[in-house]
């Protein structure tokens, strides 16, 4: 029985992604060590830790991570709350259920370009944006919220666009509910929000914690939306940690501090991957 | 199966739920449907005050856009780059993820649980590597960047979908066939292509999405010769005003295949980004 | 030289030995089949033979040739499997020809084949459905008649009956007989239910733990098995085994030196229940059960042993009642403490 024949099947994709993972990754170690302007090619020697510490006292640093953690806090919490809401609104048949579903998964499938640009256009633009005509309507003054409100315009078009994925998960996780469970609670005298709290939630809870670890991990490279509508302002408003390395490595061209901060980034990523990894191998077990 | 069940709910709320998910759906809805109209309008329609909803809708717009050399190009190279990124993953996935769904070792969990990992790093992680070797070997923006780039990417994915989609196929219909006198090449072909044709389109249309609507990647090492629509519309960003109809034709015309590609694609999705854990 | 021949083979599963060095001829012709309890080790020895899993050590010799080292394709063998394991994306007709179709057989041969198979399966209808079109006992045929048309040199089946109803496993288990008389083709077949053993049979292997335990007509082991485990396997219901230290003494003098620390082992036609109070062997009816054709009558005795009875008349008795029982100790097979017998039939 051949034992070469599924190692030499297996070889293209683990040595492609092999080099892939170790090949970035030590060449960013190097990097941060090193100073290396991208402009200037020629390696100018051994920094220590020195892009490390310039890295973490720049000053749009703090307010960077800041931004991160209100990103994502708000995007998980928006995400998780109304996709479960949705989920179950929807959850039940009533006319018409197919198309809302086609309705409800769309946002997911724009390019972020589009999405960023179709918010801060026709959505949030203070004179000519929906929004605007809204508020008009109602009598208020419109609101300039690229301006004004930059970070929380960017949590604004990310929520919308990661909305379906949450509530697709939430759906397909609802279908496998196990349906005489609910029928032997309805016989128990149980009603709907006491299904929700002993039935519901404990059974939602998994998938809560799948959808929460994959939006870390996604949404803390969220780039396009910022760099198309407020290129991380205005000043440091709206820059996150991945737009801020970015910003060094292809605005400032300093690869040695983009790397120290890439590290930085791809720490946090780990801290989630590793719970999520955990999850997933449980599943592969069953 | 949904017919035998009694809902919860009597009829009264029957109409409640209908009205506020239909409510709701449109609300959400609404962004993407005022894109499809004002890609139908003119410049003066689209910015008018208060908005239009009822006006004749024109096609110059899409006329103007495809005319613009440029949005050819960067159209040709999003079709050309998510294609080939996707052969490329599949033709890398397919061999492994048969390799480990046929020839189950000690270590296959282990591999599976790796090739998840290299998925978990942040694009942003590899930005100084990538961009840096991209410079080097002089392949900052061509299509053949891209196409690496992308196809590693959603390698990992690729892989854990096939190998799901594998997994569910029958070990005995294969031994069936090698008992019948079927060599190694013949049982692939005859038997298991057939079968598993199925799990490889759904992963590559997911593929196909993914890489499309890349931005991170696109934005970062390519410009004027292999951006992508996604480049392309970025650059629409600076604040010109007068032309919102364009912009969004040009938008509609970018996204379109691939929304309804991913109205196709629902339960792939959800299996492919989260990695099979929820079911 | 025999037909089929198995020398010493064994297999390992990482460090486990599953398959304990075993030898067996089978002659052309015959109906051979491999009983067993869950991990003895039969389905693992049938895919042994099929080449489905490599043979560690030993050898196979087919019709004179050295098959062990050969791939499945070259065996010229033929598989029914448990799940049937039909190409879900071909009709029956491709289902069937495929083998053939693979040997390049000119099409009007194959379709000759294919159709006189079917036509003693009952398939003929079927040719142009797919298998989720048919039920489960279409496919078993279906399976089958891939298996006929290839004329092979052994059919090998893997438990073909166990998806099956109650009621078609009866009416295939006949048919599978019938068409073995037909074609008269050598057979391997697996099974759990020693009732398809003892039907369909020429010879039955019974195996445990990767070993034979005995190997002979179906009944000679019924009425000479060489230990304890082939005893209690073949029969039902079960052969009665009694330790020795609970037996009456009137009955315990019946039996040799060496079964004092073993047992005892009696057919339930061989317990015979009558009034209390007529033999030396007294007991209590822990229960009755009635078949119609055929009555089981549970006795349990004050020694602590108990005893399953098998009469053809039916029964006033109800649990509780006072019983004696009648044991025909010329019948009876002794076991000493290794199971194996020591007195009786096979000693």
């Amino acid at each position: 029985m051949n034992r070469l024949l599924p190692r030499l099947l297996l070889t293209p994709a683990m040595a492609t992604l092999f080099l892939w993972m170790i090949v970035p990754l030590a060449m960013t170690i190097y990097f941060s060590f090193i100073r290396y302007n991208l402009m200037q090619p020629d390696e100018s020697g051994f920094a220590g830790l020195s892009n490390f510490e310039y890295f973490v006292t720049d000053p749009s640093f703090g307010a960077a991570v800041v931004n991160t953690v209100l990103l994502l806090g708000s995007v998980i919490l928006i995400t998780v709350v109304l996709g479960v809401a949705i989920a179950l609104l929807i959850n039940e048949p009533f006319p018409g259920r197919g198309i809302v579903r086609v309705l409800l998964i769309s946002p997911f499938f724009v390019m972020p370009t589009v999405n960023a640009l179709m918010w801060k256009n026709m959505m949030m633009n203070p004179i000519y944006g929906v929004l605007a005509q809204v508020w008009t309507f109602f009598g208020a003054q419109p609101v300039d919220w690229l301006t004004d409100h930059p970070l929380f315009s960017v949590i604004v078009m990310v929520s919308w666009q990661w909305l379906p994925f949450a509530t697709l998960i939430f759906m397909t996780a609802l279908q496998s509910m196990n349906h005489e469970q609910l029928e032997a609670s309805r016989m128990d005298g149980a009603n709907y929000l006491q299904q929700l709290r002993y039935l519901y939630v404990p059974h939602l809870a998994r998938s809560v914690a799948v959808v929460v670890m994959i939006e870390l991990i996604f949404l803390l490279s969220i780039f396009a939306e910022i760099y198309t509508t407020t290129a991380g302002g205005p000043g440091d408003a709206s820059t996150n940690v991945t737009f801020l390395i970015f910003k060094q490595a292809l605005l400032n061209f300093d690869a040695g501090v983009a790397s120290a901060g890439a590290l930085f980034a791809v720490v946090l990523a780990n801290i989630a991957a590793v719970f999520l990894i955990r999850m997933v191998g449980k599943n592969l077990d069953k | 199966m949904t017919a035998r069940r009694r809902s919860n709910f009597p009829l009264g709320m029957l109409a409640l739920r209908t009205a506020a998910a239909w409510g709701v759906a449109l609300l959400l809805f609404f962004p993407l449907g005022w894109l499809f109209l004002t890609a139908f309008k003119t410049e003066l329609q689209a910015i008018a005050v208060p908005p239009l909803f009822v006006f004749t809708p024109t096609l110059e717009n899409f006329h103007e856009v495809q005319e613009r050399s440029d949005y050819l190009l960067y159209a040709k190279n999003s079709v050309i780059t998510s294609v080939l990124s996707t052969l490329l993953g599949l033709a890398l996935a397919a061999p492994a993820a048969y390799a480990m769904a046929f020839f189950k070792g000690k270590y296959t969990k282990d591999i599976l649980m790796w090739m998840l990992s290299t998925k978990m790093m942040p694009a942003v992680g590899a930005l100084v590597p990538i961009y840096v070797l991209a410079q080097k070997s002089h392949l900052l923006d061509t299509q053949l960047a891209l196409i690496i780039v992308f196809a590693l990417s959603n390698l990992p994915i690729m892989v854990w979908m096939l190998y799901s989609y594998l997994k569910d196929i029958p070990h005995e219909i294969l031994e069936a066939a090698r008992m019948d006198g079927a060599t190694l090449w013949q049982e692939v072909r005859l038997v298991l292509l057939p079968l598993g044709m199925g799990g490889l389109a759904s992963t590559g249309l997911l593929c196909l999405v993914l890489a499309w609507n890349e931005a991170f990647w696109s934005l970062n090492l390519s410009a004027a010769k292999a951006g992508t629509l996604a480049t392309l519309i970025a650059s629409y960003s600076s604040p010109e005003g007068l032309f919102w109809a364009k912009l969004s034709a040009a938008s509609l015309m970018a996204i379109a295949p691939i929304v309804v590609f991913g109205w196709f694609s629902q339960k792939q999705l959800v299996q492919g980004l989260t990695f099979g854990a929820v079911k | 030289m025999a037909y089929l021949q198995l020398q010493g083979i064994e297999k390992f599963f990482g460090e486990h030995r599953a398959i304990k060095g075993i030898d067996l001829s089978i002659q052309q012709g015959e109906f051979i089949v491999f009983v067993g309890p869950s991990g003895c080790g039969k389905s693992t020895l049938l895919r042994l033979i099929a080449g489905l899993e490599h043979i560690d050590g030993g050898t196979l010799m087919l019709d004179g040739r050295d098959i062990t080292a050969q791939p499945s394709s070259k065996r010229d063998l033929a598989m029914v499997f448990q799940s049937y394991a039909l190409y879900p994306h071909m009709s029956v007709y491709e289902n069937m020809s495929f083998a053939l179709k693979l040997a390049k057989v000119d099409p009007a041969v194959i379709r000759e084949k294919v159709e006189r198979a079917a036509a003693i399966l009952n398939l003929t209808t079927y040719l142009q459905r797919t298998p989720k079109e048919l039920s489960g006992g279409q496919r078993q045929r279906v399976a089958i008649g891939r298996a006929i048309v290839r004329a092979p040199k052994v059919f090998l089946f893997d438990e073909p009956l166990s998806n099956l109803d109650a009621a078609l496993r009866g009416q295939t288990r006949v048919e599978i007989a019938k068409l073995h008389r037909d074609l008269g083709a050598t057979t391997i077949y697996v099974t759990h239910d020693q009732v398809e053993a003892m039907t369909l049979a020429d010879r039955v292997v019974v195996l445990r733990d990767g070993q034979i335990e005995q190997v002979g007509t179906p009944l000679e082991l019924y009425d000479r098995p060489v230990n304890q485990f082939v005893a209690q396997f073949i029969g039902t219901p079960q052969m009665n085994v009694v330790p020795y230290g609970q037996l009456p003494q009137s009955v315990q003098q019946k039996g040799p030196e060496a079964a004092v620390s073993g047992a005892i082992g009696l057919r339930p036609e061989n317990v015979t229940v009558r009034s209390a109070g007529t033999t030396p062997v007294g007991g209590q009816v822990d229960l009755v059960e009635a078949l119609g054709a055929e009555t089981l009558i549970y006795v349990s005795t004050p020694g602590g042993a108990q005893f399953v009875s098998r009469q053809n008349e039916r029964t006033g008795l109800r649990a509780g009642d006072a019983v004696s029982l009648d044991i025909d100790a010329s019948e009876a097979h002794w076991f000493d403490t290794a199971g194996r017998v020591v007195a009786g039939h096979a000693a």
